[in-house]
């Protein structure tokens, strides 16, 4: 955990009284929508179909039990008793009222929370992996880089009014969790021949409607530079990225555009002006930073303990460990996914209850620490092995052990037409009826890993690009049509998806997915051949003959 | 589904409403014959053709303080005068989320 | 439109000249970019300041020959969500060393007030009278700063380091 000190509370809590005054602006009529707008989505505030909608930031997915019982308190007093993680680590509320937002906000100051730049053409969140810290093998704890980054991203004085948003990941394992070549910058951890910590810095990465993988700038950017080399990035995008169209603003159009080579010349230039500044930063802030993040106080434990042992008899419990508990860095302990896909439910909602009872499982069982990672699901990252049981059994009474994690039914969906204003179809009814069709455990485990992603419309919120299987919702005369394309993935070997067919009516989604499935159930080599590489190595054409021979 | 940005050419096809969120607490409302704003589709002033839609979006658009993002959208009316919301956006701003329970099952 | 300078409201003694508008013979003149660089020399010689007008979609290397005898240097905020002009006054600022005026001009907002004095602005033509009235009040909101800009505001990171060091000092 993060702990403020003085200095960023400070910095929060003018932000709200800012807000405060900005709001009481617009209120009077002051300031109009079109002056206010900006101003709100600064401060993370959308206005959506049914209300104005609340983003709420989770830096780095790291929140603490105290933090996670303020979101339920805000979801309880300010909305309607839940709210939606997303695939960026933040928090959605959907029914928020204006005139009370700068008390909602001062509520959440008060634990070192901010919604800052959650929207807005501006730096958004820096997210990082959800196993920051507790992964086995990762090369550092990226969270206190991503920190470092957050706070120098915070009210910007020269960067808050980019072209477009600019969202920046960051992972330190082998396995990208973070999803960093579908961002704007990417940086992966890495050491050089020396033992120094620097990044593998990647760039132009993005869906939406023109979707692009991001590609590497710059192999090794020493740690010290990080933020000299990350200005230089954003210099020269603010200088001449594309305003003239909304959608070619993003980063990755002005890297496709100039093409890698004069891009990375161009960022080089303005860096060997900057790189000798006072935004070098040396080891006693990084060590600042660091020694404001807490880590538990391990015991030392045994590798497999006896409650674990007994418990194994339990085929249910044997169901939800295999599938939701990861190997920890430390002996004895377990990282525990906690699915917020249920069946029937909409991807990555959670009830103010849920939210609070799991505050205090956490304080329980995990050192008073939650993560929430892009997939939208939540983790404990710190579970004695031996107390996996008695977790269990807590979080299957509060409907959070589905145990589905990474398989066909653990959707990423955006809000879509139901909450959106700017969708064009429904995504989450589209995954519930999903979730109901793959219900059967043993069917998901039988499928293996599968990762269903579904947008409402062509700015990807819901990720459909790197979906193994992509779902888009479109518009046309006037009725839901959904394009369906697989083999895209998000990780360290992200890829695009390919199309398989024409688009398909609301009803008909879940008959034709299933058609997929069992195509690739009887193209599979064997059953370990998980779906993407079966993809990989087969291509589309077979999946599209089978699917779309009948139909 | 047209943005309000783009609807600057402004053409009906039918009945049609001014509809917008209330600026305070971002609720759906309807804009009404007395220059007001209602909650309730029933009350909404209704036009039928594209002088009358500008004139009322022109109005509505200019009571930026009441309700913000104004747009126009199609209704339908039936026999018995009743206004119903003339397409799947409409009707899920006016009755609400599609996807049962709006919490988790 | 008021012009606020020094944090105060104050009168411009710039006049703004068009594109072909008459030179007039004495007076301060804010020139638009292109006029100037076509005729820099004579503007230059003639009594009175002499600012210029620079747009935000032109590399502002081309007028650093120029920054030592320049009285101001207008950078343009076309809507207040375009912000390529934070970009050219801190090049201008910290990379060229210019010392001169340096006003935004435009779409200018109090709630733009401490990005722009951040970004090394210290004259400002703002849009509505009640937000140049609240500019002391507004450039006060904030007393915290994550970043190092030309303008010396200590930053957090540094701040912290003094803290840390004054505490170790104490025990």
């Amino acid at each position: 955990m993060y702990a403020y000190d003085e200095i960023d509370r400070t910095l929060v809590n003018e932000r709200v009284s800012e807000f405060r005054d900005q709001v009481k602006r617009r209120l009077s009529g002051e300031l109009t929508e079109d002056e206010f707008k900006i101003l709100r989505l600064q401060n993370g505030v959308y206005l959506q179909l049914h209300a104005y909608m609340f983003r709420v930031a989770i830096p780095y997915g790291t929140l603490s039990s105290e933090q996670l019982r303020r979101l339920a308190h805000i979801a309880r007093r300010y909305d309607r008793g839940y709210g939606h993680f997303t695939t960026r680590q933040n928090i959605q509320f959907n029914w928020i009222k204006l005139a009370e937002l700068p008390d909602a906000l001062a509520d959440l100051a008060e634990v070192g929370i901010h919604a800052m730049q959650t929207s807005g053409n501006n730096m958004r969140n820096v997210t990082s992996d959800q196993w920051a810290g507790v992964a086995p093998g990762e090369i550092e704890d990226p969270r206190i880089w991503s920190e470092l980054l957050r706070q120098h991203t915070t009210l910007h004085p020269e960067f808050s009014f980019l072209p477009r948003k600019f969202k920046i990941a960051i992972t330190a394992s082998d396995h990208d969790r973070a999803a960093i070549k579908i961002h704007d910058i990417g940086l992966r951890l890495v050491k050089n021949e020396k033992g120094e910590t620097g990044f593998e810095v990647l760039v132009g990465g993005g869906l939406g409607r023109t979707p692009f993988i991001a590609k590497t700038i710059k192999h090794f950017v020493h740690g010290r530079d990080i933020l000299s080399y990350v200005e230089a990035i954003l210099r020269v995008y603010n200088q001449y990225g594309r305003r003239d169209n909304i959608y070619k603003a993003r980063i990755k159009i002005l890297v496709h555009e100039l093409g890698i080579e004069k891009f990375s010349r161009e960022v080089e230039d303005e860096w060997q002006h900057i790189r000798n500044s006072s935004l070098q930063i040396d080891d006693s802030v990084i060590e600042d930073i660091r020694s404001r993040f807490t880590y538990p106080a391990y015991e030392k434990l045994p590798h497999m303990p006896d409650e674990l042992r007994q418990a194994a008899a339990d085929p249910e419990f044997e169901a939800w460990r295999k599938n939701s508990v990861a190997p920890h860095k430390v002996q004895g302990y377990s990282i525990v996914t906690i699915s917020l896909k249920p069946t029937g439910g909409p991807p990555g909602d959670a009830t103010a209850e849920q939210m609070d009872a799991l505050a205090d499982l956490a304080e329980k069982y995990s050192f008073g620490e939650i993560r929430v990672g892009h997939e939208q699901n939540l983790a404990l990252p710190h579970v004695a092995k031996r107390d996996l049981p008695a977790l269990w059994k807590a979080l299957d009474k509060l409907g959070l052990a589905t145990p589905n994690v990474n398989l066909i039914t653990d959707i990423i969906a955006c809000p879509g037409l139901d909450y959106c204003s700017l969708a064009n179809a429904r995504s989450i009814p589209i995954a519930q009826e999903l979730t109901r069709r793959f219900a059967n455990h043993e069917l998901a485990n039988l499928i293996g890993r599968l990762h269903i992603n579904i947008s409402g419309c062509i700015n990807a919120c819901g990720h459909h690009h790197v979906g193994h299987i992509g779902i888009l919702g479109v518009e046309k005369n006037g009725e839901e049509v959904y394009q369906i394309t697989i083999g895209g993935r998000a990780d360290e070997s992200a890829a695009l998806g390919t199309l398989i067919g024409p688009g398909v009516k609301f009803d008909e989604v879940a008959d034709v997915i299933e058609d997929v499935v069992e195509a690739y159930l009887a193209l599979r080599e064997r059953p370990e051949e998980l779906f993407i590489d079966t993809v990989k190595r087969l291509g589309v054409e077979p999946f599209k003959e089978r699917v779309y021979a009948t139909r | 589904m047209t943005s309000p940005l783009e609807q600057k050419k402004i053409k009906i096809a039918g009945p049609s409403v001014v509809t917008a969120n209330r600026t305070w607490d971002g609720i759906v409302v309807y804009r009404t014959a007395a220059k007001g704003w209602s909650v309730d589709l029933s009350d909404a002033a209704i036009v039928r053709n594209s002088d009358e839609a500008k004139a009322l979006l022109a109005e509505s658009v200019a009571d930026d303080v009441g309700a913000v993002g104004a747009y126009i959208a199609p209704v339908q009316v039936d026999e018995e005068g009743k206004i119903l919301p003339g397409n799947l956006r409409e009707q899920i701003r006016r009755t609400g989320v599609t996807i049962g329970s709006q919490a988790q099952v | 439109m008021p012009l606020v300078k020094g944090g105060k409201i104050v009168e411009d003694s710039f006049v703004k000249l068009d594109v072909d508008a008459p030179l007039p013979a004495a007076g301060d003149i804010l020139v638009p970019g292109d006029r100037f660089l076509k005729d820099a020399a004579a503007l230059l010689a003639r009594p009175g300041k002499v600012g210029v007008i620079w747009p935000n979609n032109r590399d502002i290397d081309e007028l650093v020959p120029y920054l030592g005898k320049l009285a101001a240097v207008a950078l343009v905020f076309p809507t207040f969500r375009d912000g390529r002009a934070y970009s050219q006054s801190r090049l201008l600022r910290e990379r060229h060393d210019y010392r001169g005026e340096l006003r935004a001009t435009g779409q200018v907002l109090r709630d733009q007030f401490v990005f722009m004095l951040r970004a090394g602005f210290d004259s400002f033509e703002v849009k509505k009278q009640a937000d140049a009235e609240a500019f002391t009040q507004t450039v006060k909101r904030y007393s915290v700063f994550y970043q190092p800009t030309g303008d010396g505001r200590i930053t957090a990171l540094h701040r912290r380091m003094q803290l840390r060091h004054s505490e170790g000092v104490g025990t």
